[in-house]
C-alpha cells in the first residue's frame, strides 16, 4: 500500500525544521525526508545564530511554537545584544552556535516531535496531476503521496560550488545535489532563477596567532532568544571572536589575480548578493579603502576549525593561501577549507502566494533559500509559515498571513512575493516600515495570539502571555496614579543621581516621559515589583509613547488599504489607461490587496488611482 | 471616467474667438449631431473641418472644428475642440447644445484631472498645468513653465539625496554594528547635519514665499483716515478711475481691487474705506472689514496729508500694524505742510502726489526694495507655489524640527530617525515618489559590508 502523509517536507535546513516540526505539533501526520540525516540542523556557513533583524526574526519564530530560538539557546559559544544603545526598536541577539551542538540537539528535538517521520532519500520529482501536487517522488523511484508538500531545498537545487576555475557539482559539504527537481518544476511551468552565495576559509585554531587580534566578547547579561527559556549558561564560559584587518598587501595580491576568481573570471552565471560581497567584490567597488574588518569566529568545541567572516572569495586554493597568510596573526595559518561560491537553482517568488503555497501547482509549498532568501533565520521564519499554512490547507482552513505590521517575517514574505527579488534576500532592519513596533522584546504580545489560534503553544504558555499582559497594565495605571511628591527625602535621590529635580510634582508616568529617567531610577523612589519584562515594557511604552502612537495611526492607514481587496479573476487587460508596466507587473505578481498593489515596484501612485477607480466601477468597491 | 464633458476653454469675456472643448468616449459623436460638416465623423485624427454648429435647423455659428482621437490628446480621450465666435452669448449656446446632446458640463480642472488619473501626466505636472492656465504674469507663467519640466523635482531629489545618504548611514550603523570601519553618525555628526538639510529647506520654503509672490503677487493695502487721497493715489497707480472719489470723508465704503504689474511681480492693490471710529453702521462694518484686510495684507501703504496736522488716531492705528509691513505715503505734498514728521519717527515715510510721478516712482521703488524684488529671478524659476507643495515641504521641515528636537534630547539614534525619514518621504510626497526601494539600494552601493 502507497503511504499517504497529510505533509511532507522536502529538506531537513532551517526551514524544513521548523515547517515539519510546526505541521507535526498541529497534529498531521508528516514526513521529513532529507539526503542525509546526519546533516539536519547544519549550519553550512557562518557559525551564528540572529543578528540585526535575524535576532528579531528567531524571536518571531519561537513566539509562534519554533524551535531554532530554543535550540540556539542550548547551543551557543557567546551570546549578545547589538545595538543596545541605539534605540528600542533595533535591538537584536547574536548568538554563536556550535556547529556540532546545534545540529545535534536540532536532530534530538525532532526525534522527540509526535505525528513526525525522518527518511533519507534524494527527491527528484513532483507527483503533479491537474496542476495540483500529490506527493514526491525519489531518486529510486519511490511515489510517496500526501496532501501538500513543502519544498525547502536550499542550495542543493543543481548546486555548483566554484573554486576559481574549478567548478564542482554538489552541495555543501561536496554533498551529493538534487540534478533533475529544478528542471521538473520548470517543467510544470514554474520560472527558475540561478543564484549564488558564498562561504570563506575555515582556518586551523592551532595555528592563529590569537595574541596580535581583538578580543571579542559575548555580553555580561544573560540572555536568551526563547520567551520560554532560562539562560543555561555562566557568563564566563562564554567563548570569545576575535577582529582582524585586511592589509595594502592583502589588497595587492587581490588585485594582481583577480582574472583568476571565479566572478570575475566569467566561469559564474548566478547574482550574488550586495550584502555579502566576496573579498575581491569590496576591493573592486570600494578601492579607496585601505583596510577591510575581518572576523575569527570558532566553530565548535568538537573540532578545530575557525570561520573567517568577511573573507568569501571564489579564488583559486592557491591565490586563498596567498590572502590568508598576509593577515596578521594568519602568517602561518593552516586552511582547513578553502572559500568558495556556491550557485544553485530557486524559484521566482514572484510565482509565490502570501501563504508561501505555489500559484501554479496547487498544494505546493516552498520556503527558505528556493524562494530566493539567504540566511538561516529568514529561513525558519518561512519554514513556519509554510508549515502552518500546508497544515491549514490540509483542512481547507484559510491560510495564516502575517502582515507588515506584525512580524518582520510579514515583512519578508510580503517582500519576495510582491517585489520579487533577483539577489539571495537578506533581512534588514530598515526593509520594516514599522520597525518601532517589531521590537525583539514585544514577539510574544505580537504572535502569540496567532500562535494560541492555530494550536503551536500551550495553554500554559499563552497564560503566560495572559499574565504578562494583565501586569503591563497594572504598572501603567500604578505609574498614572502615583505622584512623585517632591519630599526632600526624593529630591536627594535626584541629587544623588545627578539628575534635575522636576519644578513640581508629577506622575511617575509623566516623571519616565523624560528622556533621562529609566524605570530602574523610579524603583528607587517608590516600591516596584514586576518582572524584568514587564517593567521593560512599560518603560518602552511610555517614553516612545508619541512615536509609537504614530506607528500605529500609520498602521491604520495602511490597513484600510489591505483591507480593499482585489478579485482574484481581475483581469488587468481590462483597467484602462494602466502604464504598460504596471498592467505587466500587476499581472505577474496578482496582488491580493490594493496596498500590496501600491508595494509594487514600477506601479505608481496614478496605477493605483486607476485601478481603484475600475474596481468601484466593475466590483462596487470603495 | 464614462461621462463626456465640455467646457469653454477660453477666459470668458470679449476675443475674437472662443474654443469649446469636448472630451470623452463621445466627444466625436456627439458633436456630429450637431456640426453640419458630413465627413466629420469617419475623418482621420488630428485634422480641422468647416461648417456650423446647429441647434436642430437653426445655425448657431461659424466654426472651425478640432477633431483629435484617442490616445494622442490632453486627456488621452477622443477630443474635439469647436473655434467659435467669442462673445458669451454665441459660446453659452453651442454649449448648451452640446449638454442637450449628451455631455455634461465639466467641473473645474476636470480636462486635467482626466489628463492625470490617464496617466499623461504626473501630480507636480497636473498641478502646474493648473498654475499654468491661471498664471497672470509672466514671470508666474515661466515658474509654471519650469515647474512642469520638472527643475522644482530636480531640487528636491537633491536635497533628498543628501538626507538619504545620512539615513543610509544610520541604517548601515544599526544593520552592521560590528562594522568599527564604517562611520558612527553620532549626536554630533547627525547635529552638523539636520542643521545643514534644515537650512536648506528654509530655503525653499523662503523660496516658496517669492513663489507665491511670483503667483499670486503682493496685496498692498491702502489705509488711512478718510480724505486723506487714497483712492485718487491709487486711481493714479492704476491709470484709470476705478474708486469713487468725492470729498465727502468716508465715500469709499467698498473694497477697490486693481493690479499693476512692477518688476514682473502683481501688485494687487485694495482699496480699504477711511479708518476712523464712526457709529454709521455700514461704515462700522467696512472699517472692521479694512482693519482685517490690512492685517493679511503683504503690504501696508499708510497715506497721511501733507496739509494736515497728524491726529493721535492715525498714530494709534499705525501701532496696530507690524512696522515691517508698513510704508506710509505723506501725500498732498504740493500744499503746505502742516504734518510733524518727527511724529513718524522709526517709521518708512515719503512725500508724494498724484501730480508727482517722480514721488510715486519712489513709492514703486520702496515696494521693490521691501520686497527685495530686484533679488527674484522671475525667469528659470522653479518656486515651489502651490498649496499642497507648500504644505509638504512645511511639514518636512516640521519633521526635521522635531528630530533637531529628539537629538537635544539625547534619544535614541533609531528613534531621531524616525523623524528624518519623515522629512525624506513628505519631500518624496512632493515629487510623487512613493515608498521604494532607494534607501537599501543606497545602503549597498555606498557601503562596504559582508560575511
Amino acid at each position: 500500500m502507497i503511504k499517504m502523509y497529510d505533509v511532507i517536507v522536502v529538506g531537513g535546513g532551517h526551514a524544513g525544521i521548523e515547517a515539519c516540526h510546526i505541521a507535526a505539533i498541529r497534529g498531521k501526520k508528516t514526513l521529513l525526508i532529507t539526503s542525509n540525516l546526519n546533516n539536519i540542523g547544519d549550519m553550512p556557513c557562518n557559525p551564528s545564530i540572529g543578528g540585526t533583524a535575524k535576532g528579531i526574526i528567531v524571536r518571531e519564530v519561537d513566539a509562534l511554537g519554533g524551535l531554532m530560538g530554543k535550540i540556539a539557546d542550548k547551543s551557543h559559544l557567546q551570546i549578545k545584544m547589538l545595538n543596545n544603545s541605539k534605540g528600542p526598536a533595533v535591538r537584536s541577539l547574536r548568538a554563536q552556535a556550535d556547529k556540532i551542538t546545534y545540529p545535534h540537539n536540532m536532530q534530538e528535538a525532532l526525534k522527540k516531535t509526535e505525528n513526525l517521520e525522518i527518511k533519507e532519500a534524494m527527491v527528484e520529482d513532483l507527483i503533479v496531476k491537474d496542476d495540483t501536487v500529490l506527493g514526491i517522488i525519489t531518486e529510486a523511484g519511490e511515489k510517496i503521496l500526501a496532501k501538500t508538500v513543502i519544498l525547502t531545498t536550499g542550495t542543493y537545487l543543481k548546486g555548483n560550488i566554484l573554486v576559481g576555475a574549478k567548478n564542482t557539482p554538489g552541495g555543501p559539504h561536496g554533498e551529493r545535489r538534487s540534478n533533475h527537481l529544478s528542471d521538473r518544476l520548470k517543467e510544470y511551468g514554474l520560472k527558475i532563477l540561478r543564484l549564488k552565495t558564498g562561504t570563506p576559509q575555515r582556518i586551523k585554531a592551532s595555528s592563529i596567532d590569537f595574541s596580535v587580534m581583538k578580543r571579542e566578547d559575548g555580553d555580561d547579561k544573560l540572555w536568551t532568544f526563547s520567551l520560554d527559556d532560562q539562560p543555561s549558561y555562566q557568563v564566563a564560559d562564554q567563548h570569545p571572536c576575535y577582529l582582524i584587518y585586511t592589509n595594502a598587501k592583502t589588497h595587492e595580491i587581490i588585485k594582481a589575480n583577480l582574472k583568476k576568481s571565479a566572478m570575475y573570471g566569467g566561469y559564474a552565471t548566478g547574482i550574488g548578493p550586495r550584502y555579502c560581497p566576496s573579498i575581491e567584490d569590496k576591493i573592486v567597488r570600494f578601492a579607496d579603502k585601505e583596510r577591510h574588518q575581518l572576523f575569527l569566529e570558532p566553530e565548535s568545541l568538537y573540532y578545530d576549525d575557525w570561520y573567517l567572516q568577511g573573507f568569501s572569495t571564489s579564488m583559486p586554493e592557491d591565490v586563498q593561501e596567498l590572502m590568508v597568510h598576509s593577515l596578521k596573526g594568519l602568517e602561518k595559518a593552516v586552511i582547513t577549507k578553502y572559500a568558495y561560491a556556491i550557485e544553485y537553482d530557486a524559484i521566482d517568488p514572484l510565482q509565490i502566494k502570501p501563504s508561501l503555497e505555489n500559484k501554479v501547482l496547487a498544494n505546493l509549498f516552498t520556503a527558505g533559500q528556493i524562494n530566493g532568501t539567504s540566511g538561516y533565520e529568514e529561513a525558519a521564519g518561512q519554514g513556519i509559515i509554510a508549515g502552518i499554512n500546508a497544515s491549514l490547507k490540509v483542512d481547507n482552513e484559510e491560510p495564516l498571513i502575517l502582515k507588515r505590521s506584525d512580524a518582520y517575517i510579514g515583512v519578508l514574505i510580503d517582500d519576495l512575493v510582491t517585489k520579487g527579488t533577483i539577489e539571495p534576500y537578506r533581512m534588514l532592519t530598515s526593509r520594516a516600515e514599522f520597525r518601532l513596533l517589531l521590537r525583539h522584546d514585544n514577539a510574544d504580545l505580537r504572535l502569540r495570539d496567532y500562535a494560541y489560534k492555530y494550536h503551536t503553544i500551550s495553554e500554559e504558555t499563552y497564560n503566560r502571555l495572559l499574565l504578562k499582559r494583565k501586569q503591563i497594565k497594572e504598572l501603567t495605571n500604578y505609574l498614572k496614579e502615583n505622584h512623585c511628591k517632591l519630599t526632600s527625602e526624593v529630591e536627594n535621590i535626584f541629587k544623588q543621581n545627578k539628575l534635575d529635580i522636576p519644578k513640581s510634582s508629577l506622575s511617575f508616568y509623566d516623571l519616565l516621559k523624560r528622556p533621562e529617567i529609566t524605570i530602574n531610577f523610579i524603583k528607587k523612589i517608590i516600591t516596584i515589583d514586576y518582572p524584568e519584562e514587564v517593567e521593560e515594557q512599560v518603560e518602552i511604552a511610555v517614553k516612545y509613547e508619541g512615536y509609537i502612537n504614530k506607528a500605529y495611526r500609520e498602521v491604520e492607514k495602511l490597513n484600510k488599504l489591505e483591507l480593499k481587496e482585489i478579485p482574484e479573476d481581475i483581469d488587468y487587460q481590462k483597467v484602462k489607461n494602466l502604464a504598460s508596466e504596471a498592467r505587466q507587473k500587476l499581472t505577474q505578481v496578482r496582488p491580493r490587496t490594493i496596498a500590496q498593489a501600491s508595494r509594487i515596484s514600477g506601479v505608481n501612485p496614478v496605477d493605483i488611482s486607476l485601478l481603484s477607480i475600475y474596481l468601484k466601477k466593475e466590483y462596487n468597491h470603495d | 471616467m464614462e461621462d463626456t464633458i465640455v467646457a469653454i476653454s477660453t477666459a470668458l469675456g470679449v476675443g475674437a474667438i472662443s474654443i469649446v472643448r469636448v472630451s470623452g468616449k463621445e466627444a466625436i459623436s456627439v458633436v456630429k449631431k450637431v456640426f453640419t460638416n458630413a465627413n466629420f465623423g469617419e475623418a482621420p485624427s488630428h485634422t480641422i473641418h468647416y461648417g456650423y454648429i446647429k441647434d436642430q435647423n437653426e445655425n448657431i455659428d461659424e466654426v472651425l472644428v478640432m477633431l483629435m482621437r484617442a490616445p494622442k490628446t490632453y486627456t488621452t480621450e477622443d477630443t474635439v475642440e469647436i473655434n467659435c465666435h467669442g462673445g458669451i452669448n454665441t459660446t453659452n449656446k453651442i454649449v448648451e447644445v452640446l449638454l442637450k446632446n449628451g455631455c455634461r458640463l465639466a467641473e473645474p480642472g476636470e480636462f486635467t484631472k482626466r489628463a492625470f488619473l490617464n496617466g499623461r501626466i504626473n501630480l507636480v505636472e497636473a498641478e502646474s498645468v493648473n498654475d499654468l492656465i491661471t498664471a497672470k504674469t509672466d514671470a508666474a507663467r515661466n515658474m509654471a513653465l519650469n515647474n512642469v519640466g520638472g527643475m522644482l523635482s530636480s531640487k528636491i531629489k537633491n536635497l533628498r539625496a543628501k538626507m538619504v545618504q545620512v539615513l543610509a548611514n544610520i541604517e548601515v550603523n544599526i544593520d552592521y554594528p560590528e562594522y568599527e570601519d564604517e562611520l558612527e553618525v553620532t549626536h554630533n555628526i547627525l547635529n552638523k547635519n539636520l542643521a545643514e538639510i534644515s537650512t536648506e529647506l528654509q530655503k525653499l520654503i523662503a523660496d516658496s514665499k517669492n513663489g507665491r509672490l511670483i503667483k499670486e503677487g503682493i496685496n498692498v493695502a491702502i489705509v488711512g483716515k478718510p480724505n486723506v487721497g487714497k483712492s485718487s493715489i491709487l486711481n493714479t497707480l492704476l491709470d484709470e478711475e476705478k474708486a469713487i472719489v468725492t470729498n465727502i470723508p468716508g465715500t469709499t465704503r467698498d473694497i477697490v481691487e486693481g493690479s499693476i504689474s512692477l518688476n514682473g511681480i502683481l501688485l494687487n492693490f485694495i482699496d480699504t474705506a477711511g479708518i476712523r471710529e464712526t457709529d454709521d453702521e455700514v461704515e462700522k462694518i467696512g472699517v472692521i472689514k479694512s482693519k482685517k484686510i490690512a492685517s493679511t495684507a503683504d503690504l501696508i501703504l499708510f497715506v497721511v496729508s501733507n496739509n494736515e496736522k497728524i491726529s493721535n488716531d492715525e498714530l494709534e492705528l499705525l501701532k496696530e500694524f507690524p512696522r515691517e509691513k508698513l510704508l506710509i505715503l505723506i501725500n498732498k505734498s504740493d500744499l503746505k505742510t502742516k504734518i510733524d514728521v518727527d511724529k513718524l519717527k522709526g517709521y518708512e515715510y515719503f512725500p508724494g502726489n498724484i501730480f508727482d510721478t517722480n514721488g510715486l516712482d519712489k513709492l514703486k521703488e520702496a515696494i521693490i526694495n521691501k520686497f527685495n524684488l530686484g533679488k527674484i529671478i522671475t525667469k528659470d524659476v522653479s518656486y515651489i507655489s502651490n498649496l499642497r507643495q507648500i504644505e509638504l515641504v512645511n511639514k518636512a521641515y516640521k519633521s526635521l524640527e522635531n528630530a533637531s528636537l529628539a537629538e537635544e534630547k539625547k534619544l535614541p539614534i533609531d528613534i531621531i530617525e524616525i523623524d528624518l525619514r519623515d522629512a525624506w518621504e513628505y519631500l518624496g510626497e512632493l515629487i510623487g515618489d512613493a515608498y521604494n526601494e532607494e534607501l537599501v539600494d543606497n545602503i549597498f552601493a555606498n557601503f562596504c559590508l559582508g560575511k
